[in-house]
């Protein structure tokens, strides 16, 4: 095995964010110094590290279809159907309780898994069913649609990249009372909503001007007018004609349900690398059993997903068993993940410049230590 | 004014039908493209988003898909048909000779 040392994944000194006291913290900012240090660094808009798949092999891992989608969309609005009519049925006993939890897994976790893949327009082989379902997962996860994906687009670009990446979860050192929160999704919620009337009045941020393009402004105030009406309406109307069972059915399971995909999301990139370029460094592929990848649409198998992103959601598994020896080992199960990123987080509230070493097997291409500026630090 | 020339770019047995293949000239990427009524095209070969490589991305149709943020060009036309691609392609005039693919390149 070759291990990427763990202290290897920070290039430069950060600068600390100011005001921060005895453990400094990063400052992330997009418009701050660590991100013109990204840009002298040379981790903007990089060529990242690939492994090599022939092409007939990547075409076939490529190909876009519509049945998978399709069948699995049908399983899960039939679900959401069944526990739905369960949580009805038995409203006002303590038996409505194991139906609204799996309604809410189904609309709040679930659907961000379809937001994700839909806004990658890799779900379907149909543009109009990946756009129709990007507009509805965004819907259920208090998602503006325009400004994720551009969000997620420079997720893309610029992994965990300080600076450049604003979908860095946790940031360091992390808040663990942040964390502890997350699955409740109030912070996201409130967030989303301030969001959502700052776009509406016609106002963007410097941080948000830096990755959505001035050509999209218009249609971010206007998706954010109409999309607040949208959801005011809504709450008003199903509030008046069914109380708080009707909101048990939207925009509360946007909070109450996301607490799976919480869970699953952070084992995606927690306690990894920063500033390197390569995935195999900063995302982690964990094994998860049939109804986890149900529900998360195949994310687990993460580091292929950010080193090939045109690979749709049902050819993940696949592409594994094509890229797997070029990979660090992936991580066993969920459990196996947090035996990993508990001790890593608690790790970088001491030594925000921890992360986790990573290995290779003897199979692989070695980690390239130019592409993260390790030559040049010596 | 003299005609641009034509250059010849590879073998039309090269790129399989409904796919897309690199070709560099003079420092510049372009993309070739067979389609899958086997005609041919050639469109600038970097994403106008952030010149990611199309060729080594996915075709659909008439369209090519970027590899690395999904973006969408109408490789006959150049238009830029989904976000994150904005900015239209750059095409080139090609034909075929004598089982070779000719581009026309300014």
């Amino acid at each position: 095995m070759v291990r990427f040392p763990a202290t290897a994944g920070t290039l430069f000194k950060l600068e600390a964010r100011e005001g921060s006291t005895s453990r400094p913290a990063r400052d992330y900012s997009l418009v701050g110094p660590n991100a013109k240090l990204a840009v002298d660094q040379g981790l903007v808009a990089a060529d990242w590290y690939h492994t090599d798949v022939p092409r007939a092999r990547m075409k076939q891992l490529m190909k876009r279809t519509d049945g998978p989608a399709i069948r699995d969309s049908v399983i899960w609005l039939i679900l959401l159907a069944a526990t739905g009519f369960g949580g009805y049925e038995f409203w006002g006993s303590w038996r409505c309780v194991p139906f609204f939890l799996c309604y809410g897994v189904l609309y709040g976790s679930a659907s961000e898994a379809r937001w994700h893949e839909a806004g990658h327009g890799t779900a379907f082989r149909t543009s109009f069913l990946n756009d129709a379902l990007y507009q509805l997962a965004s819907f259920m996860t208090l998602r503006e649609p325009i400004f994720w994906r551009w969000s997620h687009t420079r997720h893309h670009t610029d992994t965990i990249i300080v600076g450049r990446d604003r979908e860095i979860v946790p940031m360091r050192p992390p808040d663990i009372l942040r964390l502890a929160l997350a699955p409740f999704a109030i912070n996201g919620a409130i967030a989303t909503l301030v969001s959502f009337i700052r776009h509406s009045l016609g106002r963007i941020t410097a941080e948000e001007a830096d990755f959505i393009p001035e050509m999209e402004w218009k249609k971010l105030y206007w998706q954010a007018r109409l999309w607040l009406f949208i959801y005011v309406a809504l709450i008003a109307t199903v509030s008046y004609f069914g109380g708080w069972l009707g909101l048990m059915y939207v925009v509360l399971p946007s909070l109450y349900g996301r607490w799976l995909v919480v869970y699953l999301g952070l084992t995606q990139h927690a306690g990894l690398a920063e500033n390197v370029l390569d995935h195999r460094l900063n995302a982690r592929t964990v094994y998860m059993n049939p109804f986890f990848r149900f529900i998360y649409w195949n994310m687990n198998y993460h580091v292929e997903h950010h080193m090939f992103p045109m690979v749709p959601y049902h050819a993940l598994r696949d592409l594994h068993r094509e890229v797997s020896s070029d990979m660090p080992p992936a991580c066993k199960s969920t459990v196996g993940a947090y035996r990993e990123i508990l001790p890593a987080l608690l790790h970088q509230l001491r030594d925000p410049d921890y992360s986790l070493p990573r290995e290779l097997p003897p199979s692989a291409r070695p980690f390239r230590p130019e592409l993260h500026g390790m030559a040049s630090n010596g | 004014m003299s005609e641009a020339a034509w250059i010849d770019a590879l073998g039309v047995e090269e790129i399989e039908p409904e796919d897309v293949m690199r070709f560099e000239h003079a420092g510049k990427a372009i993309a070739v493209y067979r389609s899958s009524q086997n005609t041919f095209h050639a469109t600038d070969g970097l994403c106008t988003h952030e010149r990611a490589s199309l060729a080594d991305g996915l075709v659909m149709g008439d369209l090519i898909e970027c590899p690395k943020h999904n973006g969408r060009f109408n490789y006959k036309t150049g238009e830029a048909k989904r976000a994150p691609a904005c900015i239209d392609l750059r095409t080139y005039p090609v034909r075929v000779e004598g089982g070779r693919v000719l581009i026309q390149l300014s």
